[in-house]
């Protein structure tokens, strides 16, 4: 990594365990740099998504999942049992795999994370949501549909506002699980196009098994396998010359 | 996808060395027949010259074709690069090897004796035919070290050519009824440190597939750590 | 692998003949069950609607023998009761739902609750109504509407909590993790996004189950009983209610007024737990397709 990137979170030792002492993740050491998109690829069941969900605590929905070890994001080690998670929750967003909007019109949807965090007037509110969604690349085809069920939307359009949503909530980094994978392919370059834009404004960590797609829009690419980090390196150098012979033989197709 | 893209990358190594083999020859005969001298050897390579054209002209549509359908990463799309970029040397040293051939014919003609004294090419020939037998080795086998070693062989040759012109020029000045046959040998020598030089870039391009590092105008310094490491190394 | 010789070939009349012999076994079996539920309402119908007029749904029932009853009283203390029903016992079984399906999930309590649940479902009515003639009737020294509601409380009660459990279950994990991960507590999420989510769900749970207990006899026969006065006290007073006058008219009472007066009101309750079902069912199928 070039020295001057800024990191932004910052992983030591960490382990992940499942209801029933399974242990999915082994000693993740990763610095994800601010301000860039870092993709994280390796083949289906290696730890990426289970990793990814470590950052936003999200994992603690499930009762017997736990994670030793320290995430630090900006310094602050958000495993400790002080941090406050909802806060945590604000400033680390999450885009899954299916698009989830939830069960109010476009406008609400937007709204709902302002709603949630925030004291604003209703004018604010509107000036926001209409921020996220141009920020989103959504502005133009919902505007005159805010008032319409989020569910109403095509599947692309429903992910974009899963990020408007998201994006809302004022986060500095940007978790994605997979975001495409449920979209058709002309959605899926529209979204790419978008996560390359959010990369001004966040730090955003990408899940992807689609390596074509690592290789489009990341700054940097981290290969998991079986639940540690193989390789961590620059995009660029990690597709066309890895360092690990496990990496060349995933990203060459001779596995996974 | 990963079949389909190993059998065509097999077929890309047959046709490579067909190719490198047919070169070879050319080189073989073309050194021969200005040694004799063998005006119809000569004419032969220069009539073979068309196939290796052809046969280049394919291998480059093959590897964008692959390149296209199967967008390779890392170690197969370096192969790919250095396919490509070798099968543009083995062209010019099939040229290069036409030259030569070309000027033996021409020093049959204009020259009806013997010249006082003869150029020798036999340790030049010599060494450019092992540089350019162990070069193909070397990419068939991606052996690094055997690369650096003909890039070393090439600064031989270089100073041969030099010593070659140098004499030349003085045996001009010594026998002047002669030139004609010292200017075709001056030529021959040129063409031969030139297959030298292109060569050295099909080393350069093996140790650029192997190790990923463009060493181009340099040299691989010795102790260099030539193995792939296994774990990450941050 | 060489191509399959025709004579292997399974026959082709064969297939379709026990593909029709299935066809027809089914829809037999659908008739049957649907030719007995014509037959019921044909009955009722048949022998209800001569007494069906306005005065029927506006006069209250008299006592013995008194001419020009009508049903308009027990049917008031019908709606009271019910309403009292569903104050009394949707509230709780909604909460009990949400936390079933929210908070509950593999834990001890969550499971100890389910079961209860299956349980109750199971009791017969009539053991629901005597104890709450146990404990409600005889400490609070006689009938009462409100005993009447407790009691069909009881019965709604495991069925709107497990079909609760089931509608919020169905939302899938997806959007909690969606809201969770927004910096909403689990709480809310609960309530403002999965309810939110599952609301038709739920509110066909809550409509079926009245459904159900709108026709119920026996819990009434000991809380609720029966009055021919307007109920007019809830708490205190017998209150008047449509599924015990049917008794009360219908087989008990040596009046053929009465008799017939039975079956009117038989017919209306018929009636009203159709509407009921049917409407709830044509409701929520438009609300799912267009939204």
């Amino acid at each position: 990594m070039d020295v001057e990137e800024k990191i932004k979170i910052s992983v030591r030792n960490l382990d992940f365990f499942y209801a029933g002492g399974h242990q999915a993740l082994f000693g993740n050491c990763l610095e994800i740099p601010a301000n860039r998109i870092t993709a994280v690829i390796g083949p289906s069941g290696c730890g990426k998504s289970t990793h990814l969900r470590v950052y936003n605590r999200i994992f603690e929905l499930y009762r017997g999942q736990s994670a030793t070890g320290e995430v630090r994001i900006d310094g602050e080690n958000i495993l400790a049992p002080e941090v406050d998670v909802l806060e945590l929750r604000r400033k680390v967003g999450m885009i899954f795999q299916k698009p989830t909007p939830f069960p109010m019109s476009v406008f609400d949807n937007v709204a709902y994370p302002m709603r949630l965090h925030f004291k604003l007037s209703k004018s604010e509110i509107a000036d926001r949501v209409e921020n996220a969604l141009r920020g989103a690349s959504l502005w133009e085809e919902v505007k005159d549909k805010l008032k319409k069920s989020g569910l109403a939307l095509s599947g692309g359009q429903q992910q974009r506002l899963c990020i408007a949503r998201a994006i809302a909530a004022e986060p500095e980094i940007l978790l994605m699980d997979e975001p495409t994978s449920a979209v058709d392919p002309v959605a899926t370059l529209k979204i790419e196009d978008l996560v390359l834009q959010l990369r001004e404004r966040f730090t955003v960590v990408i899940v992807t098994h689609n390596m074509q797609q690592a290789s489009r829009i990341s700054d940097y690419t981290a290969f998991f396998y079986k639940g540690e980090i193989i390789e961590f390196d620059k995009t660029e150098k990690i597709f066309t010359n890895p360092s690990c012979k496990k990496t060349e033989e995933y990203i060459t197709g001779r596995f996974g | 996808m990963r079949e389909q893209l190993e059998k065509e990358i097999s077929r890309l190594k047959r046709m490579v060395s067909s190719l490198a083999a047919a070169v070879e020859t050319a080189v073989r005969q073309a050194v021969a027949a200005a040694a004799e001298p063998n005006s119809e050897m000569a004419a032969a390579v220069i009539a073979r010259d068309d196939a290796i054209d052809r046969t280049e002209i394919t291998i480059e549509e093959e590897c964008l074709k692959i390149l296209a359908l199967h967008q390779p990463v890392a170690g197969d799309l370096r192969y790919i690069i250095t396919i490509l970029k070798v099968n543009n040397e083995l062209e010019r040293i099939g040229d290069l090897a036409v030259n030569i051939a070309r000027h033996t014919l021409d020093s049959a003609e204009h020259t009806r004796r013997e010249p006082a004294e003869v150029i020798d090419f036999s340790e030049q020939m010599q060494l450019v035919r092992q540089m350019l037998k162990r070069a193909l080795d070397a990419l068939v086998s991606r052996n690094c070290l055997d690369a650096n070693e003909v890039m070393r062989m090439d600064a031989e040759v270089d100073a041969i050519n030099k010593q070659v012109i140098e004499r030349a020029m003085a045996l001009i000045a010594k026998h002047p009824e002669d030139v004609a046959y010292y200017v075709d040998a001056m030529f021959i020598s040129r063409h031969l440190e030139r297959i030298g030089d292109c060569t050295t870039n099909i080393c350069e391009d093996v140790i650029y597939l192997e190790l990923g590092r463009i060493v181009r105008h340099s040299r691989l310094d010795a102790g260099t750590d030539l193995e792939l490491s296994d774990s990450a190394g941050e | 692998m060489t191509a399959i010789a025709p004579e292997k070939r399974r026959g082709l009349f064969r297939r379709k003949l026990v593909d029709r012999t299935v066809g027809l076994l089914s829809i037999l079996a659908l008739s049957i069950a649907v030719a007995g539920m014509v037959w019921i309402l044909w009955v009722v119908l048949a022998r209800g609607a001569s007494v069906i007029s306005l005065s029927f749904f506006t006069e209250p029932s008299k006592p013995y023998g008194a001419p020009d009853g009508g049903i308009a009283n027990a049917l008031l203390g019908t709606i009271e009761i019910t309403v009292g029903a569903i104050l009394i016992g949707v509230p709780p079984a909604l909460l009990g739902g949400i936390y079933l399906a929210e908070f509950g999930k593999g834990t001890k309590l969550g499971n100890a609750i389910r079961f209860s649940a299956n349980v109750m479902m199971g009791m017969p009515s009539v053991v629901v109504g005597l104890f709450i003639y146990a404990i409600l009737v005889i400490p609070m020294h006689g009938p009462s509407g409100f005993a009447g509601s407790a009691a069909l409380a009881v019965l709604m009660f495991p069925v709107v909590l497990r079909t609760t459990e089931d509608m919020l279950l169905m939302v899938p994990d997806a959007l909690r993790e969606s809201a969770l991960a927004l910096g909403c507590s689990r709480a809310r999420t609960a309530v403002r996004i999965i309810c939110r989510s599952a609301r038709s769900g739920l509110v066909t749970g809550i409509m079926l189950a009245i459904a159900r207990v709108a026709g119920e006899t026996a819990p009434l026969l000991f809380t609720a009983m029966w009055s021919d006065a307007w109920p007019k006290h809830y708490f205190s007073e017998p209150t008047a209610n449509l599924p015990v006058l049917v008794t009360e008219y219908a087989t008990n009472s040596p009046f053929e007024e009465q008799h017939a007066a039975g079956w009117g009101a038989a017919l209306v309750v018929t009636l009203l737990v159709l509407l009921l079902n049917i409407s709830t069912r044509i409701i929520f199928k438009e609300r799912h397709n267009g939204r």
